[in-house]
């Protein structure tokens, strides 16, 4: 791998930038390898150098439907954080969060970490003493949480409308300040060039159509380029989790495809330096380095494997928006697309052994896989290289929800339209 | 994305709620085996492509529909009266879906 650093940033100027080596090859399939990640979105790739770097697996391979990063990955509003309560997942979380801190260094790739603070509006007092609550938990687990008061969250986000006869009146916040935004394609690219460098064959245009079994076992994968086998199968594949178990004969899971919209407006100056999110509904926004605002909001809370969305949450999302950031109602919007969520029954993932053997499964993310990204692919190398779970991810079991252990740190039941 | 309501007609999609897939059955409560009762609350097909599910008109009749709609289309095929009224669109509206 051609190290990236200042230096080599002259010398490539020097001769015209005409000689930069492309940052990953292309591969063809081999026959067989030692592991297989079917998925190359962030959690795959990520799966794949974690399983070269912690654990010497070199000989595997990602294969991807159709390029490299095409899905969840692109498609995100770029959120990192690990401000949850409950400590099956906020210990993960947070060991996602530290891996972030030291991500670009690792993949020598600059994935623009950046810690730029997330701010929970509070607009009541009992949602106030709710957020003090998960502060608590938070801090408890060593997590960065500050609760703010009405003037602090004034002077930290200039545009909001803090007026006291807005129809949400703001109360305070709940600010995460290690907590930020990264470059999202970033991360799918240096994590395909870490894995890459060490090894791992990177396979795109290669659909999974089937698997290969022998007594009961998964053995390997039939793909549109021809038969692979591997005595380790891993499925990373978000929207499209229970399509591709299906192929494997896994009839039902704890899983509903939902569309989730993101939106971005044309480019503006500098004037949101933090991430917010609105607590009167569900709204979270951001300002990229390119100066749009990227935002999103619920999904559309109905089955849909379609990447794209309807009219009324467009409606919803915008006079959210306009309601916190009044300035947002005069500028036109840029795009906005949709992407197919893994909503799992209690909000929380999956990251487990089986459901077959020789088959690893990493699913459920709900909205909120992009921030999970590293410890995502952390934990689910641990789970496939050692055949168990890591502590981190041992809640996270498929069958928690059969023994009654599920992990819903919303409160909201068994809908995934809800979490 | 419209729903055509067998009772109010063809209406937007903001008019109703979503309840999910319309398939799962509750076991009887006196089945004690609990992975019927896992099945029920936790385990879906998911499709893509024909999807069997229960919409509320919350916001006009509030009856419960069975809509047949296509999760990758969303083209809806057959919308039904669920619940009590089942099988009754004809009679109540002069027309089905």
């Amino acid at each position: 791998m051609q190290k990236y650093s200042a230096l080599s940033l002259l010398r490539n100027a020097l001769s015209g930038h005409r000689d930069w080596q492309p940052a990953w090859r292309k591969s063809d399939p081999k026959p067989a390898y030692d592991a297989i990640i079917v998925g190359g979105g962030g959690h795959g790739l990520s799966t794949a150098y974690y399983l070269a770097k912690e654990h010497g697996l070199t000989n595997i391979a990602v294969l991807e439907k159709g390029w490299l990063g095409s899905g969840n990955i692109g498609r995100n509003t770029t959120i990192v954080r690990s401000n949850y309560m409950l400590p099956g997942n906020n210990r993960f979380y947070e060991w996602s969060m530290k891996l972030w801190e030291g991500l670009s260094l690792d993949l020598n790739y600059n994935v623009m970490f950046s810690q730029r603070g997330v701010l929970n509006l509070a607009h009541t007092p009992s949602q106030l003493d709710d957020y003090a609550r998960r502060g608590n938990s938070m801090r408890l687990e060593g997590i960065d949480a500050e609760l703010l008061g009405r003037e602090e969250v004034a002077r930290m986000v200039p545009g909001l409308d803090m007026s006291p006869n807005a129809r949400f009146p703001v109360l305070g916040g709940l600010l995460q300040p290690r907590a930020g935004t990264a470059r999202h394609d970033a991360v799918a690219w240096g994590y395909a060039r870490a894995a890459d460098a060490r090894g791992v064959d990177i396979i795109e245009n290669c659909e999974v159509t089937g698997f290969l079994r022998e007594g009961g076992r998964i053995v390997g994968v039939e793909t549109t380029r021809g038969e692979i086998r591997a005595p380790k199968v891993g499925v990373a594949v978000a929207g499209s989790t229970s399509q591709v178990l299906r192929l494997a004969g896994v009839e039902r899971l704890p899983i509903e495809s939902h569309v989730l919209q993101a939106f971005v407006s044309e480019p503006v100056k500098p004037i949101l330096d933090c991430v917010v999110t609105f607590g009167a509904g569900h709204l979270y926004i951001s300002q990229s380095d390119k100066g749009g605002l990227v935002f999103g909001g619920d999904i559309d809370k109905y089955n849909s494997y379609a990447q794209r969305g309807n009219l009324p949450v467009v409606e919803h999302v915008m006079s959210e928006v306009s309601a916190m950031l009044p300035f947002v109602s005069r500028l036109r919007l840029l795009r906005n697309w949709g992407g197919i969520m893994d909503m799992s029954m209690d909000g929380s993932p999956i990251i487990t052994t089986g459901p077959l053997p020789g088959l690893y499964l990493n699913a459920g993310w709900c909205y909120g896989g992009f921030k999970a990204t590293p410890a995502s692919g952390w934990c689910f190398a641990w789970t496939m290289a050692k055949d168990e779970p890591h502590p981190l991810n041992a809640p996270f079991t498929l069958d928690r929800f059969q023994r009654g252990y599920v992990l819903d740190e919303r409160g909201a039941g068994p809908y995934p339209k809800m979490h | 994305m419209r729903i055509h309501c067998p009772c109010c007609g063809p209406r937007g999609v903001a008019e109703f709620s979503y309840g999910g897939d319309g398939t799962v059955r509750r076991p009887d409560l006196s089945v004690t085996d609990t992975d019927a009762h896992v099945a029920y609350v936790f385990e879906r097909e998911n499709p893509r492509g024909p999807h069997v599910e229960l919409w509320h008109h919350i916001g006009g009749c509030r009856h419960w529909l069975r809509v047949t709609r296509d999760t990758l289309t969303h083209e809806i095929t057959s919308v039904e009266m669920a619940g009590r009224f089942a099988g009754e669109a004809a009679r109540i509206s002069g027309a089905g879906a």
